[in-house]
């Protein structure tokens, strides 16, 4: 499996670990809703398709990257830095502003 | 020179002789030679016996789908069970030797087997072994006692038990386009792409490059086409953008168009050259890959089809032409296609003499019967062979009228005198690396074979592989795919001219011949057609039942031979047609790879090492080291006659005394810089940083998301925006994972850079009563008393003229230091430290003493925040602030994790004065006999000096709550028990005295 990083290109899978479902979404810092915070701790997709994935390029920049990976064909559909595309509620209220 | 040998023709070279062992008997071949064409030169007609029947088999084949003859060679103590005898290329010396039989292939005892053959059916084992204990023959016991002497009776070749001494190489190569196959279809393509200007790799399994070509007999260009394909290759080398690999078998295709080979670089020599491995993995990432893997020629399903001299029809033609060895003298065909006809002709012309073409068809083609007159032979049109006669070879045949239509024999059966049997079942393209790049083979009933899917990744195929058979096919597809897959343009241009015997490629729907007798379909694991029929009867309906029941193609060939005349029987028993059977998936490796190549430079100890910067310094100075994680820490320093814990007490003994230093550099160290630093330490740390002074450290513990404690450790503010963050030695790499991922994805506003510095500096901990008087007599530049250096405060000074940062904090419970420099002068920092020191009976500590300490004290390691702690249980609320949310604060407190029953850090005292150990369970009553009931087991023990008793921390349910009170310890696995006290985990100055001095 071939990953390409924005920065580095095309790379060997060995060089990257995985850190999870990209779906999830991290709760304001503050908030106190646990169904909300539990769904984000525990809950992960599992699709047989694409997946939005994260992954870091551990053995390279160790940019995290926003991976769709075909679960079934593991075909990489795209790649992109997930430095601020992340569905966190902290970056959205920030983006607006 | 042998009977069986021709005096001209193929590849071997008549002047040179090798000679070589087979089962102790000296033989000789030629250059070229492989294994069997040899043997079969010297008039050796058995080859091996079979895996449950112990039936004698010869060879089935010439090439790479061997199922028979397969050979073990020994290569001094090194043994290689199961290589097929087709694929060993003889060498002076050679020692080959045959396998599954005893004492000798010829006297094999197992061949009693064969009387037996009603018993031993499909599914022998579950129904004799499995189920119930009923009496004394049924059942999982009774396995148990007769698994030895079937493992024994059953089986392949037996692997070696001496070491491999030899050297394994690994290759990663890249390139445009990658040809798997070298017939015609391959160095066309290959040729066509490397004109492009590609990158091109040609790889073939075989030794020599060029596949039927080789043995075909036609006429390529107006040249024998072996002469062509040498030609081919020839130019193909002469290339810069070309690479060849013979010997390579390309054994796996995986995502991203990366491929697995393994080439055989020295297994064909008697003396590996200097430096060559003697295999090569290759990983090879492909831009398009051109399949051109050939076919197989299938067997017919008869009884009898297994005995030695029961061979396919292209080995024959191959043995003869490509090895100059003639099979047999009466030559007898079987064939339900016409590709056996040109075989027929082939051998005609070797100076065999061809007897019958027995074909299962009616109807013969006037061009067939052209060619059954040029061979000379007698056509048995619609007959079939019923049966075959001899022992270790093959002496006759029985032949009946046969209907194609409805499977019925009739009619007398008649004789023929034969040495040998060549049979055709029509041919399977070789699609393996295509099922395995992902995509479900196609049936097509006209082949009567499954094709290539189309591809899920970038390949192309070409030649017999797409079912395309004739040679000219394979010209112009391998160039179009060769064109195709470098990007080239399709080119119309004049092809290689082709003369070749004409053929139907389309055979007539007949897999087996249904009569009297065992009718081999899978040969290396012995099912038969009945077995088959069985597994169908007793209720077996899908594919892969089938073949997990009967073993059905589950052996070292992986079905090459056997799948589809399987599926066709079971297609049969069930009435449905082939396709709706199905097929099984091919999986990788396509022949078997030795583990050897896998590993290739990577065995042995693989870690690597991570020593400190006075790492010699403790080893020249006595140190026992051990390993923890990747690094090398000192355990003890000990005096001569010392045990590690009259080492250890000494050590802290002395410590508490006067003063020990202890080297900290494993100590995990993140400089956290930026403007939001401090907001972010506030987020990651339960505890508040953004309040700390420069100047000042604070002890910091950090939450996983789920509320869990994760790491703690100390962090120094060097500056506003400028901090040192220390993590435990074990999590250094996983504390920084978290902090970049946090400010990557979570919070990628925040304006920080984390850095790993855990290299850059070399620290020493130096602490007790005379800690202070020794830095103050060796550190210039600033003050170390209690005003300039207070409690968790920073200075910078100098110790033997390098800089040096001093941090006062404290692990051991002593007034203590930790002394950082840059990691290339840590040890002459640590050596002034141990000058200094003398005066004041400075010791050096290791981690026993350093461990000790800490228990004492009931500081928390890895061994306390063990994943499943919280910090509740630890008694580090202290620690949760109230003001801020940080990382894990919103799950810490769910019901279950505030639980008054949970685990929580207590202090265990032995009552018993003897020592406890980690992972000795605390009970609330003690029963040796039977133990039961946990309250919680112990994470860390020692000899407490400071006590002078046998201490422990654990980990006990509702453990605040029983301070004071009595417990056992029960240790059944070190037969341990005891009274033990539990109490609170601050078993040694509680209110830190000490350490503020």
């Amino acid at each position: 499996m071939l990953i390409t990083c924005p920065y580095c290109g095309p790379r060997d899978v060995i060089e990257f670990t995985y850190q999870g479902d990209g779906n999830r979404e991290r709760p304001q810092p503050a908030s106190q809703d646990l169904d909300a915070w539990n769904a984000y701790v525990y809950d992960r997709l599992n699709p047989a398709g694409d997946h939005n994935e994260i992954w870091q390029h551990s053995g390279g920049c160790r940019a995290h990257l926003r991976v769709v990976r075909n679960t079934i064909t593991h075909e990489i559909l795209s790649t992109a830095f997930a430095r601020g595309g992340h569905k966190s509620a902290d970056n959205r209220a920030e983006g607006r502003s | 020179m042998s009977p069986r040998r021709t005096e001209t023709g193929g590849r071997i070279d008549r002047l040179r002789t090798i000679r070589f062992t087979f089962d102790g008997a000296a033989y000789t071949g030629h250059a070229g030679d492989t294994l069997a064409s040899a043997l079969l030169a010297s008039g050796v007609t058995l080859f091996g016996r079979s895996f449950k029947y112990h039936r004698p088999r010869g060879l089935l084949s010439a090439g790479v789908e061997e199922p028979n003859a397969l050979v073990t060679v020994l290569r001094g103590e090194v043994r290689e069970p199961n290589i097929p005898a087709t694929m060993v290329e003889i060498y002076d010396g050679l020692v080959a030797v045959s396998q599954n039989r005893t004492p000798s292939l010829a006297w094999d005892i197992g061949a009693i087997n064969q009387l037996g053959g009603k018993i031993l059916s499909a599914g022998f084992y579950y129904k004799t072994f499995m189920g119930p204990v009923i009496g004394p023959l049924k059942g999982t016991r009774f396995w148990m006692f007769c698994e030895h002497f079937i493992r024994r009776a059953a089986g392949l070749g037996k692997a070696g038990t001496a070491p491999d001494p030899a050297r394994y190489g690994r290759m990663n190569a890249f390139c445009d386009v990658l040809v798997v196959g070298s017939g015609p279809a391959g160095l066309m393509a290959a040729k066509a792409a490397a004109d492009q200007g590609a990158r091109v790799i040609l790889a073939d399994l075989e030794a020599n490059l060029g596949g039927s070509a080789n043995w075909s007999g036609e006429t390529i260009d107006g040249m024998p086409a072996a002469d062509w394909a040498q030609r081919m290759a020839a130019q193909l080398a002469g290339n810069d953008n070309v690479r060849l690999l013979p010997r390579t078998t390309v054994w796996g295709y995986y995502d991203g168009n990366t491929l697995a080979a393994l080439e055989r670089v020295t297994d064909h020599k008697e003396v590996a050259a200097t430096g060559e491995p003697r295999q090569r993995y290759w990983a090879i990432r492909a831009g398009t890959v051109v399949l051109a893997t050939g076919s197989f020629e299938r067997p017919l399903v008869f009884p009898g089809n297994d005995r030695p001299g029961v061979m396919l029809a292209h080995a024959a033609e191959r043995y003869a032409n490509e090895y100059g060895v003639l099979p047999g003298q009466r030559i007898a065909l079987f064939t339900n296609n016409d590709s056996a006809y040109r075989s027929a002709v082939a051998l005609k012309k070797a100076g065999a003499a061809v007897v019958a073409i027995i074909d299962v068809r009616g109807d013969i083609s006037n061009e067939m019967r052209r060619l059954t007159s040029d061979a000379g032979a007698e056509l048995l049109a619609g007959h079939a062979v019923v049966a075959t006669e001899g022992g270790k070879a093959l002496t006759g045949l029985k032949v009946q009228r046969f209907d194609a239509m409805s499977g019925s024999l009739s009619g007398d059966e008649r004789s023929i005198h034969a040495d040998n049997l060549l049979m055709s079942g029509g041919w399977s393209p070789t699609i393996h690396l295509a099922s395995q790049a992902g995509a479900k083979a196609e049936w097509d009933p006209a082949r009567q074979a499954f094709l290539p899917p189309k591809p899920t990744q970038r390949w192309i195929g070409a030649g017999a592989f797409t079912g395309s058979f004739s040679t000219a096919e394979a010209i112009a597809e391998g160039r179009a795919a060769g064109l195709q897959a470098a990007g080239g343009a399709v080119s119309s241009g004049p092809l290689p001219v082709v003369e070749a015997a004409p053929g139907d490629p389309n055979p007539a729907p007949v897999f087996e011949i249904k009569a009297k007798g065992k009718s081999f379909v899978d040969f290396q694991h012995d099912v038969t057609a009945e077995d088959v029929r069985l597994a169908h009867r007793e209720g077996f309906v899908s594919v892969e039942h089938l073949k997990r029941y009967t073993t059905l193609g589950m052996a070292t060939d992986q079905g090459k031979n056997s799948n589809v005349p399987g599926l066709a029987i079971m297609a049969e028993a069930l009435g449905k047609p082939i396709p709706e059977v199905g097929t099984t998936r091919f999986r990788p490796p396509y022949t078997a790879v030795s583990i050897g190549s896998l590993a290739a430079e990577r065995f042995g100890d693989l870690k690597p090492e991570r020593l400190t910067p006075m790492h010699d310094w403790h080893i020249a100075n006595g140190a026992r080291m051990y390993s923890a994680g990747l690094w090398y820490r000192p355990m003890i320093y000990g005096l001569p006659g010392e045990t590690v814990e009259q080492a250890y007490v000494r050590e802290a003994r002395a410590t508490r005394e006067s003063a020990g230093i202890v080297d900290v550099s494993t100590l995990g160290k993140i400089a956290v810089q930026g403007p939001d630093a401090a907001e972010f330490l506030d987020r990651v740390y339960t505890n508040m940083f953004s309040t700390l002074a420069v100047g000042k450290a604070r002890y910091g513990l950090m939450l996983r998301e789920d509320g869990l404690a994760f790491d703690d450790g100390t962090t120094w503010r060097l500056g506003e925006q400028d901090f040192l963050m220390t993590t435990t030695t074990a999590n250094a790499g996983k504390v920084m994972q978290h902090l970049e991922y946090f400010l990557d994805v979570i919070w990628p506003e925040l304006k920080v850079t984390v850095t790993s510095v855990t290299d850059e500096w070399a620290g020493a901990a130096i602490g007790g009563p005379k800690a202070r008087a020794i830095l103050a007599s060796c550190v210039t530049g600033t003050a170390v008393d209690n005003a300039t250096l207070p409690f968790m405060g920073i200075v910078h000074g100098r110790i033997a003229g390098v800089p040096v940062m001093i941090c006062r904090l404290s692990f051991s419970g002593e007034m203590a230091f930790e002394v950082y420099s840059g990691a290339g002068y840590g040890t002459r920092v640590w050596e002034a430290l141990i000058e200094a020191g003398k005066p004041f009976g400075l010791v050096t500590y290791g981690l026993e003493a350093l461990g000790t300490m800490r228990i004492e004290k009931g500081h928390v390691t890895g061994a306390e925040i063990d994943g499943r702690t919280t910090a509740r249980d630890l008694h580090l609320d202290w620690m949760l602030s109230k003001k801020k949310p940080f990382i894990g604060s919103a799950m810490m407190d769910r019901e279950g994790l505030i639980a008054s029953d949970r685990l929580q850090l207590v202090g265990v005292v032995a009552l018993d004065n003897r020592p406890l150990n980690g992972g000795g369970h605390i009970v609330e009553e003690l029963d040796e006999a039977n133990p039961h009931d946990s309250l919680g087991h112990i994470t860390a023990c020692c000899y407490s000096p400071a006590l002078g008793k046998y201490i422990a921390l654990a980990l006990v349910k509702g453990g605040k709550a029983r301070h004071g009170t009595r417990a056992f310890v029960s240790d059944p696995l070190r037969n341990r028990f005891g009274p033990v006290e539990i109490v609170s985990n601050h078993f040694y100055d509680p209110d830190g005295s000490r350490m503020h001095g």
